[in-house]
């Protein structure tokens, strides 16, 4: 009788254990489009700091710095993603990447304040580099609308969170911690610089 | 007989008549109006472009935003009819337009006249319904799947563009054009998927 029990047991340990995975959700067609578009910006480190500084940068400048680089960033950055796309080259794509990092961290170390027309064009021209390695890596036989949705979205809440924290800025310990966080950010763009180089 | 054996006795007799439950309506499908009311809900290229537009005229005041209001379902509902007579299919290549277009008109917060929201408008539904249309009667739904759809057109309209209108001091007006932007780099990509 025992041994009965310890064989039935021994089978259900056995059918436990060679069972397959189950999925809730079958992540495939629209819905892995825009999870995946979602969830690729967050995905590089680089990235994230960038766009976490393009938000820094914004709330130290102020209006309407603050919200016309979250405007500009999105469709610069499709330009460039539009191109990569298109299969049309574009040379030191990594170096850009980790350039935007060091220049923008640098930025909000030092508090940096060009005109505005300078802070655009600066925050496009890295925004295009951004765009170009996104567009292409962008996966095929995804549903391209929402992938697109997804990862635009994506960058735009980091930016948002960005400016979140650049929130601090209006008390003197924050202007110190936000230039000390600008410091962190150009410290890893050229690590990246290192590693993209080398 | 005792007035609670009757109701046990009534219980009983409702238990075994239920028929078999349906946790999702995929098999016993929505009807043709609410299949066109999914189809709406269930399309990016449609919705958006459709919520684009309403902020569009919400962010120029109440008067574009009424206009658009109904002009925009009726020329859907116009060209959606002729679209499902004629079984026309429209190119879903030319889809990242109208969310280019709309987008970067609410990103740069353009300061349309009355006429030209109302073209715009216009020509959105007409394009539009006339792709629906032809999905419509091609799917089974025909015309009252159009009919769902223009259903739910006119209240995404509505309640976008309220919205907008309500919403549009400070902040929100900036929150409104960052959404433009994003809408507008969704089309330019869209339109690199499509030449890819």
């Amino acid at each position: 009788m025992r041994m009965r029990w310890a064989y039935r047991c021994a089978l259900a340990a056995l059918l436990g254990g060679l069972s397959s995975s189950a999925f809730a959700h079958v992540q495939s067609g629209p819905a892995a489009g825009l999870l995946t578009g979602f969830l690729h910006p967050i995905s590089g480190l680089d990235h994230v700091l960038a766009m976490v500084a393009v938000g820094l940068w914004g709330a130290q400048l102020g209006a309407p710095a603050i919200w016309l680089l979250p405007v500009t960033f999105p469709v610069v950055m499709a330009v460039g993603g539009f191109l990569a796309l298109l299969g049309v080259p574009l040379p030191g794509v990594e170096v850009g990447i980790a350039a935007s990092a060091i220049l923008l961290g640098v930025a909000v170390m030092t508090e940096r304040r060009p005109p505005l027309y300078v802070c655009a064009a600066l925050v496009g021209f890295f925004a295009i580099f951004h765009g170009h390695a996104h567009g292409a890596e962008l996966p095929r036989g995804e549903s391209g609308l929402l992938y697109s949705l997804g990862f635009v979205v994506a960058t735009g809440c980091l930016h948002a969170i960005g400016i979140a924290i650049g929130a601090i800025h209006r008390w003197p310990a924050g202007r110190i911690a936000l230039r000390i966080a600008g410091g962190g950010v150009g410290l890893a763009g050229l690590f990246f610089l290192w590693r993209a180089i080398g | 007989m005792k007035p609670y054996r009757v109701i046990a006795a009534a219980a009983f007799c409702l238990v075994l008549c239920p028929l078999p439950g349906h946790a999702h309506l995929v098999e016993t499908g929505l009807g043709p109006v609410y299949d066109g009311i999914a189809h709406f809900a269930l399309t990016p290229e449609g919705l958006i472009a459709t919520l684009a537009l309403a902020v569009l005229a919400g962010l120029r005041g109440n008067d574009q935003a009424r206009r658009v209001i109904f002009v925009l379902p009726l020329a859907w509902l116009l060209a959606g009819l002729l679209g499902a007579a004629a079984r026309i299919a429209v190119p879903e290549s030319l889809s990242w337009l109208p969310l280019l277009l709309l987008g970067g008109l609410v990103a740069a917060d353009v300061r349309l006249p009355a006429a030209a929201t109302t073209v715009i408008a216009a020509a959105l539904g007409l394009f539009l319904g006339l792709a629906n249309g032809g999905a419509m009667a091609q799917a089974g739904p025909g015309v009252h799947g159009v009919i769902g759809i223009v259903g739910a057109v006119f209240v995404v309209t509505t309640l976008g563009a309220a919205c907008a209108a309500a919403w549009q001091s400070g902040w929100r007006r900036i929150a409104w054009r960052v959404a433009g932007s994003w809408i507008a780099a969704s089309g330019l990509l869209l339109l690199g998927w499509s030449l890819r």
